[in-house]
């Protein structure tokens, strides 16, 4: 089975490497600052313990006050997973520095999530819509987007 | 003199016959040669995400179908996974037999499918297309008797399955079960030592086993590379622990790796459903569940091994009826993210074939 690393523990490990960089966490997951999610991220990636080598998937949920990325990570050679989240108040102008970086597989799904969301994403190459063509109104996946009246 | 060369940009698709469906590549050549490749989808986007957040939880299940419309069953499975997780339900002992006895009839089809259209796309029009249907016909047909449809399935429900199975299908798996590796073996009989077909493939597409894990690969793609990652084993969900079955792993992670690493599984697949078919026995099929699910506050993330890949669903619940966010994490998608650095320096007749290698789904890879 593949073990799901407590929260706590790990929110210790990214303190004692990137002071100030976790907002909160649980027994399950990590809060992080979004400024800091590419330092947290290259910091779970490198850590010869930890050894984050797979990202899994990138999602966004609008919770209205706030956006909250959620990143699935998972190590193949220990089997263990991480749930890392950050939260980004407001709902304009929201920038979170790419990852692709490390991983490759963040490329299509930061765009989705720029596209559908509209949370962008710095020092991403290739940061346009995905699925919507370029000029679409708005970003439909947002609780606020209102579809046209059945 | 010398005489002067530049590359050309072409389109292929969104309508090209190889495509699958609507995928469009921005290709730049020098000549014969890739120098740049750009996918453009979204052109099949429904908004699956979207229109779930407007359903109960029970009716998402019919969207889950189409997503990737040639493994229903898996998907449906992902899904009731994760709403399980969410809710704290467990399914009843013969309800996970019996699903995980499906999703392997679904990785044939599948793996059937990827097969017979890897091989049109090879140049072999539909004659091994033809052989690889005629299989997937009996699948189908046994698909039909457990729930009255044949590909948009919605089979399984959240704490079980939708009905128990009908007396007259135990004798028709039995006999798919005694001709299937008859049938399999009739495929590499006819297509594994192919020259063709050999010379085409081998050597062609090559996925290195880290640029496979960075660019978040999985499935048959990711093992044919040689990484020993199935989610079968690694993380075993309904009764898969119980299973005895190998994972076939591929060593180059070129195009016949990955034909290879399809024949391979449909062969386990077979040992998992006979093994089910043993094991199970008669119970309830669905755990005491409400009609309207009403999953605490909380999110969850629930995924399977699907045919294609790892398929998971990140869902969040705010108390209501419906789910708060519905997320899916599609292998077919992120299966392309390597698509570049496997067709850059390849030939154009060998991107034909490299894409087809990856069998992907434009259902689930524009959602």
């Amino acid at each position: 089975m593949t073990t799901v690393l407590a929260g706590d523990v790990i929110a210790r490990r990214i303190e004692d490497s990137i002071p100030g960089a976790v907002e909160e966490s649980t027994s399950r997951d990590v809060w992080v600052k979004p400024e800091t999610i590419l330092e947290v991220c290259r910091f779970l990636k490198g850590d010869s313990a930890l050894s984050f080598d797979y990202l899994v998937s990138i999602s966004a949920v609008d919770y209205i006050e706030y956006f909250e990325m959620v990143y699935h990570l998972l190590s193949m050679p220990n089997n263990h997973s991480l749930v890392l989240k950050a939260k980004c108040w407001g709902r304009e102008d929201l920038t979170v520095p790419s990852i692709t970086s490390l991983w490759q597989g963040a490329d299509f799904q930061e765009r989705e999530v720029y596209d559908l969301m509209g949370i962008s994403f710095s020092g991403h190459y290739n940061m346009k819509r995905i699925m919507l063509w370029e000029g679409f109104p708005g970003h439909p996946q947002r609780k606020d987007y209102l579809e046209s009246p059945r | 003199m010398p005489i002067r060369t530049e590359p050309v940009t072409i389109n292929l698709g969104p309508q090209h016959p190889s495509t699958h469906g609507v995928f469009r590549m921005r290709i730049t050549f020098d000549g014969e040669i890739i120098l740049d490749v750009e996918p453009i989808f979204g052109y099949l986007h429904r908004g699956s995400e979207k229109l779930a957040e407007e359903r109960t939880y029970t009716q998402v299940i019919t969207l889950t179908d189409r997503l990737d419309y040639v493994s229903s069953m898996s998907n449906n499975l992902a899904y009731v996974l994760a709403v399980e997780k969410l809710a704290g339900i467990n399914p009843p002992e013969r309800a996970m037999y019996m699903r995980v006895m499906v999703a392997e009839l679904q990785r044939i089809v599948s793996h059937l499918v990827a097969t017979g259209f890897f091989l049109n796309d090879l140049g072999a029009l539909a004659t091994p297309l033809m052989y690889c249907f005629r299989e997937r016909e009996k699948i189908l047909e046994m698909f039909e008797m457990l729930c009255g449809a044949r590909i948009t399935l919605s089979y399984m429900r959240v704490g079980g399955i939708f009905q128990d199975t009908p007396p007259e299908f135990w004798p028709v798996l039995s006999d798919f079960l005694d001709y299937m590796p008859g049938y399999i073996d009739e495929y590499e009989r006819l297509i594994t030592g192919n020259e063709i077909l050999l010379s085409r493939t081998k050597g062609t597409g090559i996925l290195s086993a880290e640029t496979a894990i960075n660019s978040s690969i999985s499935g048959p793609v990711l093992r044919a590379s040689g990484v020993n990652w199935d989610l079968r084993k690694a993380d075993p969900y309904d009764v898969y622990d119980r299973m005895e079955f190998d994972v076939p792993l591929g060593t180059v992670g070129d195009n016949y790796d990955r034909y290879l690493m399809r024949i391979a599984e449909m062969r386990q697949s077979l040992r998992i459903i006979e093994q089910c078919a043993d094991q199970i026995e008669d119970g309830p099929i669905k755990a005491n569940v409400p009609a309207l699910v009403r999953p605490p506050i909380g999110d969850a993330y629930g995924h399977v091994e699907a045919p294609k890949g790892e398929l998971g669903f990140y869902m969040v619940s705010d108390g209501s009826i419906a789910p708060y966010r519905f997320k899916i994490r599609s292998p077919s998608l992120l299966n392309l993210s390597a698509l570049r650095d496997m067709l850059v320096g390849c030939k154009l007749a060998d991107m034909i074939v490299t894409f087809g290698s990856i069998d992907i789904n434009m259902g689930e890879v524009d959602r």
